[in-house]
């Protein structure tokens, strides 16, 4: 549904994005996950014709971003960063000039309307002026900005940036439940925002594609174990080797106070584990799982991995 | 057309949410009642003395006394107003980011620039038309004719479409409202006055000076002479400032 190849793009001496390929299928939600400055938002600027490249091909929907732009426009919704509301407009209002500009039939154009204003949840704020109200609405009505015209595909900057723990929740709740219906292509960089809300990610850092695929397919690559971060109340010098001793369990460390316990991909020693802590009296505090793509991420970002 | 409709609607309704569309409009009839009030004054002080004298008597004309120096003079007014109907236009969906839904929307840049003019034209019209008011009385206290009175007020419309584009070209060209509202004001001040340097220039450059000055070209309709030249001239400026901001938004996305 979107398909890029070896994308470039240039400011002057500055390269925002450098030879970048990626694809998502119809239907799924991808991430674009990458630290500031990475060419996130370039990279969906160009996509939603806002930008040309430099050089390199994009396509929406099957529609080329250069020779098309007016039909990848017409099939895709999209939420910029800074999000683009006028202040002295009332939510409904707004939305029914984007839907005005986005071509939706005249007749069909107060449905549309209402059918964002409930999907996304702003029911209660659609006569109020844009300027007055919170941070969560504006965030909300940006979405469903993008979403007046049905699009297949949508583009979304950075969608839960700036928001508290409760509104970040409802927002990625509100983008799953688009799953299946449109392709939605996300950016950001923040890594449980993908593991939570996404299929696959691309990972691209100073404008490289780093990584890219399905989050299962990702997580094998990185690595052929499966692992949990162990600790413990009680830390006596011997848990290394008791833990070891387990059967299954292939490395045992030490990280930061805590144990950090790998074993083959395809068991779940969890129970072995916590029932061994619990019999040996050293007390379970907490345990939780390794994240593979998070220790790739890391790496990525600190600079220790070259694609 | 239907996209260049819901742009201009779109400003239209942003001139009245904020309460730049009522300010523009107040100020503006507030200027144009002293200019017609002090011309009234003096027509009627005028008349006072023609009274005593018949030779004066035949060359008191309503048209030329009242109405084509209160013409003349809104037009220096019209320098300091419409940038102001224009600095937002493009200047502010920049700084908003809002240019970014415009530009993802699926509408041409050209729609989107005739759009925003053809807003700012409307204003200009309705402001015209509210000012009309003070034509009436001088239909009900006098016997002015029609014809020198209209030509007047399209001589009128045509300088404020000028000011206008000019106004949208800087508008499109930087982010800061002041600056799109100092450089039409001094550009548009240089284009009115620019048959002044005429008078000390001759030749080819005299000629060329005095047919780029608002000045010459827009006393014709006042007087209620109308004349293709000076709607060619009018016509091909705002056309000429249209297309630079068009040239200059793409040249923007293109770098």
């Amino acid at each position: 549904m979107i398909e890029v190849r070896n994308l470039t793009k240039r400011y002057g001496e500055c390269v925002a994005v450098r030879d970048l390929t990626f694809k998502v299928e119809a239907g799924r939600i991808w991430g674009l996950l990458g630290p500031n400055a990475a060419g996130k938002t370039t990279t969906m600027r160009i996509l939603t014709g806002y930008l040309p490249a430099t050089s390199g091909q994009a396509s929406v929907a099957g529609f080329d971003v250069f020779e098309k732009p007016d039909d990848v426009k017409r099939s895709i919704g999209y939420l910029p960063e800074n999000v683009p509301l006028y202040q002295d407009m009332t939510v409904s209002s707004y939305l029914s000039f984007v839907a005005e500009i986005k071509q939706v039939p005249k007749a069909k154009r107060k449905a549309a309307v209402g059918r964002v204003v409930e999907s996304a949840g702003l029911q209660d704020v659609r006569g109020r002026l844009i300027k007055n109200i919170s941070r969560g609405f504006k965030q909300r009505v940006g979405i469903a900005q993008a979403m007046i015209h049905d699009p297949k595909v949508l583009v979304l900057d950075e969608p839960t940036i700036g928001l508290d723990p409760a509104q970040i929740r409802d927002i990625r709740e509100l983008i799953r439940g688009l799953r299946g219906e449109h392709t939605i292509l996300l950016s950001t960089h923040i890594l449980p925002e993908v593991t939570q809300v996404c299929d696959g990610v691309v990972i691209v850092n100073q404008g490289r594609l780093m990584a890219s695929g399905s989050l299962e397919s990702l997580a094998a690559s990185v690595g052929k174990t499966d692992g949990v971060l162990v600790r413990l109340r009680r830390s006596g010098s011997d848990e290394t080797a008791l833990f070891r001793g387990l059967p299954g369990v292939e490395k045992v460390g030490v990280e930061g106070g805590e144990l950090r316990i790998e074993w083959g991909r395809g068991h779940d020693l969890r129970d072995d584990i916590a029932r061994l802590a619990l019999d040996k009296g050293l007390g379970l505090r907490e345990m939780r799982p390794v994240a593979g793509i998070e220790d790739l991420y890391m790496k990525i970002v600190s600079g220790g991995l070259e694609q | 057309m239907k996209n260049i409709w819901a742009i201009a609607k779109k400003e239209l309704g942003l001139y009245f949410r904020s309460p730049v569309g009522y300010v523009v409009f107040c100020i503006f009839l507030l200027i144009w009642g002293f200019f017609f009030v002090s011309a009234v004054r003096w027509f009627a002080d005028y008349s006072l003395q023609a009274a005593q004298n018949p030779y004066y008597a035949q060359q008191m004309n309503v048209n030329q006394m009242v109405l084509a120096p209160t013409f003349q003079n809104i037009t220096i007014f019209f320098l300091l107003l419409l940038p102001a109907l224009t600095m937002r236009l493009f200047a502010e969906e920049k700084k908003l980011g809002t240019d970014e839904l415009l530009f993802t929307s699926p509408l041409s840049v050209a729609q989107i620039v005739a759009g925003k003019y053809l807003a700012s034209l409307i204003m200009l019209a309705v402001m015209l038309a509210l000012s009309a008011v003070s034509v009436v009385f001088t239909f009900i206290y006098g016997n002015p004719e029609l014809a020198p009175i209209l030509s007047g007020y399209l001589g009128l419309f045509l300088v404020g479409a000028a000011f206008m584009a000019v106004g949208l070209f800087f508008s499109a060209l930087t982010e800061s409202q002041v600056v799109a509202v100092i450089v039409p004001m001094g550009l548009n001040l240089l284009f009115y006055i620019l048959s002044w340097a005429a008078a000390s220039a001759s030749g080819v450059r005299k000629g060329l000076l005095d047919y780029l000055s608002f000045l010459q070209h827009f006393d014709g309709p006042v007087r209620g002479v109308l004349e293709s030249k000076d709607l060619v001239y009018f016509l091909s400026f705002c056309f000429l400032w249209l297309f630079l901001t068009h040239s200059v938004i793409l040249s923007r996305r293109w770098r």
